[in-house]
């Protein structure tokens, strides 16, 4: 069976930068996807490309084995892209704007789904309002919808909860995962790595143009041996030079202490403890994704 | 298919819920143009040897009227999904470059009709015009309709900024579609401006269609019609070429 999407051998540029620089990526059918980077590692850019918005120097880009060049009509059925920028048409009311994409799929007579999607985004009861009238993250919410109203099996979210509210963060989410219960690929471009971390089932890293990394999110994880020791000294109390040498303080004065074997849990305390350097808080945390996120950045 | 009617119906909706200002305000200045033009020149001015002045005008300002109005349909829809983003919605679906240009071209024609009507309809109290032959004004205002409709798409796509959107309109599309004929017959004119109003496209799109009206024109009405149509193949071939390329939609 084809991947949901694959890239082969990718390239992009604009002027003098190299935005891709041979990308090579398949993502499974029913995959929960991460696409990571800073800004400017080229995501947008890939997605851009697979949506058709941007056309490559050279390489092959195909959604559920359709080249998205060659056989754009098939591809483009398949693929659902929310886009990054808020931007919305405002002649029309939201159920316009729905009726309107669908036909642009070809698809007549929608009502039924576009109702189904309205009830579970909560905007049904601006179904028949304007959609300048809307707030920033209900007009979010209708960017959703039109990625979904031609139900492809493929959905592309770039930065979908950018200045987003939790709430909506929340529910958006729930019915992302729902989605993708029912067999959806979610692809997903965030900055915010928590949600990556919970969401994702695998996850590719991207610098300048380049796949960094690419492993399940849990490897990623793994790949970060040890633990971090975050202590909070009472106030005034000094780390020694042991300490503070191999911990980094954090904005609110934590020292954070890397630990490669519990043993050394016992080491740290008790070089504070000696030093009379009283502990007023600690906490033991296994490493997450920006840490792994920050490590592979900076290696690369 | 599907994708084409859609992107057609709704532009049409575009400028329909935005009526009063893309169909009421455009009859309204052309009436003003008559109402000043045909008071300050009726008693003054016979043009092909026995009509009124006044009969002369109103074939011009529905012509006018018709091209302009379809020029800011297409320009004015693309310029505002570009600077806005929305245009990612015409771009992401399964939408051919050939339904692109025809739902934009044909959307333009129509506005251009609509509002061509409307003058029409307010003018004709102040005209007796005769439809001499009705097939060569239908003829001309479906074509130069399209053309305008055409070159608003292009104009549309290579503007990054409504700035330079009016600098097309008030430098191109105004002093062509001005000094085209409309007010006058370019009988009226020195030699030398009638010899340079030969190479202005919109004068043949003018004349033809007043043809249409009275059975008098500047040069034939088969002239005309071979200008105009040779204008139409070249803009939507430029057209197609540009949106098939992807310039300034697709990066």
């Amino acid at each position: 069976m084809e991947p949901a999407i694959r890239i082969r051998q990718v390239t992009k540029r604009f002027g003098s930068v190299q935005a891709l620089a041979g990308i090579d990526l398949s993502v499974e059918r029913g995959e929960f996807f991460g696409l990571l980077g800073p800004n400017g590692a080229g995501k947008t850019t890939l997605i851009s490309a697979l949506a058709g918005l941007v056309r490559p120097d050279a390489g092959r880009l195909e959604v559920m084995g359709w080249d998205v060049a060659a056989q754009y009509r098939e591809a483009r059925r398949r693929l659902g892209v929310v886009p990054q920028e808020l931007v919305f048409d405002p002649f029309f009311t939201v159920r316009e704007t729905l009726r309107i994409q669908s036909g642009y799929y070809g698809v007549r007579g929608n009502d039924d789904w576009i109702d189904e999607i309205l009830h579970h985004l909560d905007l049904t009861a601006k179904a028949d309002t304007n959609m300048r009238r809307l707030s920033g993250g209900m007009k979010r919410r209708v960017l959703v919808a039109q990625a979904l109203v031609h139900r492809p099996p493929v959905i592309v979210l770039d930065e979908p909860t950018a200045g987003v509210d939790v709430e909506l963060r929340q529910g958006l989410w729930q019915f992302v995962r729902r989605l993708n219960r029912g067999g959806h690929t979610i692809v997903l471009t965030t900055h915010y790595l928590e949600e990556a971390e919970n969401l994702c089932g695998r996850i590719a890293m991207m610098k300048q143009g380049r796949i960094v990394a690419l492993d399940s999110t849990e490897n990623l994880l793994r790949s970060l041996s040890g633990h971090t020791l975050r202590v909070r000294l009472a106030p005034g109390a000094a780390p020694p030079a042991a300490i503070a040498e191999r911990s980094v303080r954090e904005d609110d004065g934590t020292l954070a202490c890397r630990i490669g074997r519990c043993e050394e849990v016992e080491t740290v305390l008790r070089t504070l403890r000696e030093a009379g350097a009283e502990v007023e808080d600690l906490e033991l945390a296994k490493p997450d994704l920006e840490e792994v996120f920050v490590r592979i950045m900076g290696r690369n | 298919m599907q994708g084409f009617v859609t992107l057609f119906r709704k532009e049409l909706l575009r400028f329909w819920k935005v009526s009063f200002q893309t169909v009421a305000a455009p009859v309204l200045t052309s009436l003003l143009y008559l109402l000043v033009f045909s008071h300050v020149l009726e008693n003054r001015v016979r043009v092909y040897d026995a009509l009124p002045y006044t009969a002369f005008l109103v074939p011009g300002l529905v012509m006018m009227a018709v091209l302009q109005n379809a020029f800011a349909n297409s320009s004015s829809s693309l310029i505002q999904s570009k600077v806005t983003g929305s245009i990612v919605f015409v771009l992401l679906p399964p939408i051919s470059y050939r339904e692109f240009f025809a739902a934009y071209v044909l959307a333009a024609t129509v506005r251009g009709l609509v509002v061509g009507l409307g003058v029409l309809a307010v003018t004709l109290w102040f005209a007796e015009l005769r439809y001499a032959a009705p097939h060569w004004i239908v003829v001309f205002a479906l074509l130069g309709g399209a053309i305008l409709g055409s070159l608003g798409v292009i104009a549309g796509i290579w503007a990054d900024k409504f700035d330079q959107l009016a600098g097309f309109q008030n430098f191109v599309i105004m002093p062509l579609t001005f000094l085209s004929g409309v007010f006058y017959s370019i009988h009226s004119l020195p030699p030398f401006w009638q010899g340079l109003s030969h190479f202005n496209p919109v004068f043949y799109m003018i004349d033809g269609f007043r043809y249409g009206f009275h059975g008098v024109s500047d040069v034939p009405p088969g002239l005309s019609l071979a200008v105009v149509s040779a204008c139409l193949l070249g803009l939507a071939g430029l057209t197609l070429w540009l949106l098939k390329s992807g310039y300034k939609l697709r990066a």
